[in-house]
């Protein structure tokens, strides 16, 4: 077994970014180490170049070195290598063509997930039919018999508890006329 | 021999899962109780004899049977026994059998802890799990047995991947199929209910506990995988958004947004459609992560069984299971009619909104996820979808997330008042700004993840205990101090994990912001500098470990004037593999890590170290501890054991598995 260790070790991958390769001018190290972030290695199956280990990502770190420091913009880097090696190497898809559809996703499900939301919440809103409606708390107040209650209820004086009390003992739908016509007297 | 009835038994557990999947579900139509009362019995057998079929393949492992295709593959007589014992899981075959233990121990588990189900509906539920598990045995036996015998077998295997041999691993897959395979629990109840016709408050309060166990099984299974991924993978990543990772966290998000609406039925009778719609996605989600993980359609690093033979039989489950269980749900989903009413301003609408935010940012990552396979088929360009989209389509998602928790956890049900909880939770907003702007001053990057980071990390844990606060009513603080103590466990388990997403949120925050790292070729005697923290490379050795050779740097580190210590990264080769692993070497801090890995020497003489300093780092697993710990002192909650306890005297009388 111990034959296979040197064929082993030669074998060996790398540590991603190397001290060899690291430019002498930090802004430029920086922009070259933002731009690894973004692309991919080809040859791996989910790594940006920046964290390969990969003999080609080291091939495209220095080539993305190399072009910084030939004095390509970032976008002229970017579009040296898509045009090389396609649009697979960029990590974060481009906007145009049918990516729109893609970058556009989070914001439609958003709308579409927010007016489902909205219709729901709109038809769980107490109705007048559910619940107690103002009336409804208002006729409680009044057979709960305590005249100032109901009066702090309803507002005003001009329906005491008495009243609306004498005509919701009678009958349901009395009284809520009783105190609808109340209110709208008051109001 | 005893492989042989491992193999038989599997078999006879397929039987088993048959008779239960049939049986109690025409039972329960026609209202005959023998029928349905073999579902219980059914689900342990089954269990049982699935068990017996995983310690036979344990066993093979174990003794090294290399007359075993699959001991063959993924063993060696080297490798130590925790790994010969972990090696089951790691790999296709053994995976699927793991989880159809779990499956039909979840299964089982429904059959022994009572909750007060209805019998009918608990025949139906557990013919439902049985009929998952029918498809997954024919799956296993005719796709990838575990007991596939080799004619002439070899001296020794060719050894497990060695990135699996590590203990974060070993029980990062059983955490994460607990969670996946628990969802299955949610599932069958919701089909079961859609074939009844009837959800109810009751239902809500059993599905809850077993999306929650689920839940918080995922949240330690993914941690582990992420923490893993932290310390193995030699640069401290913690998150990649690779297809596999999003194939665990997609349901993990239904998940969470489940219980959460689980809460609305079992409180308010409200959302159950939704609710029965999540359950089926949060299991749907778990089945297209199986078909993602094992079908190699979308490529990723966790290079598993890409098998497309595999991948179509997955594939028909998911239409057959996701297909029936969707077209149920069209054609009864009807009926559940809710009559609850609610305002604007109200817990409910809150959960609503939560679950608004879950299930379309987890759609989101399933768009980013299978987009460079639509755009491949439908418009003829091979593209990548990396982290760059999916930090920019998914963080926004959890900002907005965490700004409304509090808020939602404070309203009361039915109709409450903004303004009254934006009263309560004024001293949390005044913190998290001024931890903010803390932060902004202290910022010395560009990014904008720290502050925002760290301001929500704040909102959320001061307003969590806010919200524990609030719960102890009104009255002398001492008396209220005494109440705390006494809140239902529910209570504290919600505020936990609502804090412990905040300090996750703090530990990403931090972590992505303010992360320093530096890489120079030293050697021995040199030294480097990053932040105030100085490495001195004093030794580079060989050391052999039972399965392999590593070479272990020995880094003398200072902090200022303060010694640090020592820290010992290694190089590890398996020969056997023929794979290298990197084991970092980390000084665990609270405020940082100091995270520092060897490389190969280099061609001028030294060898490449790197020296990073991660502030923060623990606090994101942190946090996922106290978010499963929420959910585990939730799930202890008395609401659920006084249903449990009904009947305890059968519970007792069932044999520990």
């Amino acid at each position: 077994m111990r034959w296979a260790l040197p064929l082993v070790l030669a074998a060996a991958p790398a540590l991603a970014v190397l001290p060899d390769e690291v430019l002498d001018d930090p802004v430029l190290e920086q922009r070259a180490r933002d731009l690894s972030e973004g692309l991919r290695c080809l040859v791996c199956r989910n790594e940006s170049i920046d964290e390969s280990n990969a003999g080609l990502a080291r091939d495209l770190r220095l080539l993305v070195r190399e072009r910084l420091v030939a004095g390509d913009s970032d976008a002229e880097v970017l579009d040296y290598l898509v045009g090389r090696y396609g649009e697979y190497v960029l990590l974060e898809p481009t906007r145009g063509g049918a990516n729109a559809l893609l970058w556009g996703a989070p914001l439609a499900l958003l709308l579409l997930g927010g007016a489902g939301s909205a219709v729901y919440i709109s038809r769980r809103a107490p109705r007048a039919e559910d619940g107690l409606s103002e009336t409804e708390e208002a006729r409680l107040a009044a057979l709960l018999d305590g005249g100032t209650v109901s009066g702090g209820t309803v507002g005003g004086g001009i329906v005491d508890g008495r009243a609306v009390g004498d005509g919701s003992r009678g009958d349901g739908p009395l009284g809520d006329d009783a105190v609808d016509a109340a209110r709208r007297d008051h109001t | 021999m005893f492989v042989e009835l491992g193999h038989l038994a599997l078999v006879l557990a397929l039987a088993c899962a048959v008779v239960q999947a049939t049986l109690p579900l025409v039972g329960a139509h026609k209202g005959w109780a023998g029928w349905m009362a073999i579902a219980r019995p059914a689900a342990t057998m089954q269990f049982l004899l699935v068990a017996v079929s995983f310690a036979a393949l344990t066993y093979a492992f174990v003794a090294s049977d290399f007359s075993l295709r699959l001991v063959v593959l993924n063993s060696h007589t080297d490798k130590p026994l925790l790994y010969k014992v972990t090696g089951v899981w790691g790999n296709h075959e053994g995976s699927l059998l793991l989880w159809v233990l779990i499956l039909a121990l979840f299964g089982a588990a429904a059959a022994w802890f009572d909750g007060g189900l209805r019998e009918t509906f608990r025949a139906r539920a557990l013919a439902v799990q049985a009929a998952v598990g029918v498809a997954f045995y024919l799956f296993i036996l005719f796709t990838s047995n575990p007991f596939t015998r080799l004619e002439v077998p070899p001296f020794n295997g060719e050894d497990l991947n060695p990135l699996l041999q590590d203990p974060g691993l070993a029980f990062h897959p059983p955490f994460l199929y607990l969670g996946y395979v628990g969802l299955s629990m949610a599932f069958s109840f919701a089909v079961a209910a859609l074939i009844e016709g009837r959800v109810d408050a009751a239902w809500g309060r059993w599905v809850r506990p077993w999306t929650l166990a689920a839940w918080l099984f995922l949240t330690v299974g993914i941690a582990l995988g992420s923490w893993w991924a932290y310390y193995e993978l030699g640069w401290g990543g913690f998150w990649f958004w690779d297809p596999v990772e999003n194939a665990s966290f997609m349901p993990w998000l239904f998940a969470a947004a489940l219980l959460h609406s689980a809460i609305v039925v079992e409180k308010r009778e409200a959302l159950k459609a939704w609710t029965i719609l999540l359950a089926i996605l949060a299991f749907g989600f778990s089945l297209i992560g199986t078909f993602i993980v094992r079908s190699g359609v979308i490529t990723s690093v966790h290079a598993f069984a890409n098998d497309p033979e595999r991948g179509r039989w997955i594939l028909v489950i998911l239409a057959v299971f996701m297909g029936g269980a969707l077209a149920l749900f069209a054609w009864r989903a009807g009926a559940m009619q809710t009559r609850a009413v609610f305002a604007l301003m109200s817990r409910e609408s809150a959960l609503v909104a939560n679950n608004l935010l879950l299930a379309v940012s987890s759609l989101v990552v399933f768009v980013g996820t299978v987009w460079p396979l639509v755009a491949e088929m439908a418009f003829g360009r091979k593209l990548s979808v990396g982290p760059p989209f999916f930090d920019a389509a998914f963080t926004p998602f959890v900002v907005a997330l965490a700004v409304i928790l509090p808020f939602g956890s404070l309203l009361p049900w039915k109709r409450g008042k903004l303004d009254r909880a934006a009263k309560a939770l004024w001293p949390a907003a005044l913190l998290a700004v001024a931890v903010a702007g803390l932060a902004w001053a202290l910022n010395t990057g560009r990014s904008l993840a720290g502050p925002v980071g760290a301001g929500l990390g704040a909102w959320l844990v001061v307003a969590a205990a806010i919200d524990l606060w609030a719960r102890t009513g009104r009255g002398e603080a001492a008396a209220r101090l005494g109440r705390l103590t006494r809140l239902p466990r529910a209570d504290w388990g919600k505020a936990i994990a609502h804090a412990g997403l905040g300090v996750t949120i703090f530990g990403v925050g931090a972590l992505t912001a303010w992360e320093q790292e530096e890489i120079a070729a030293l050697a021995i005697g040199e030294s480097l500098t990053v932040g105030s923290v100085e490495a001195r490379l004093d030794a580079v050795d060989r050391v052999e470990g039972p399965n392999y050779v590593a070479t272990v740097a020995t880094l003398y580190v200072t902090e200022g004037d303060d010694v640090v210590g020592v820290m010992r990264p290694e190089k590890r080769v398996y020969p056997v593999a023929r794979m290298p692993t990197t084991e970092a070497g980390i000084d665990n801090g609270i405020t940082r890590d100091l995270y520092a890995v060897i490389g190969d020497p280099q061609v001028g003489g030294g060898w490449a170290v790197r020296v990073y300093i991660k502030p923060f780092a623990n606090w994101i697993w942190g946090g996922c501890i106290l978010m499963a710990l929420g959910g585990l002192v939730s799930l202890s909650d008395r609401r659920y054991r006084v249903a449990a306890g009904a009947r305890r005297a059968p519970r007792a009388a069932v044999p520990a598995e």
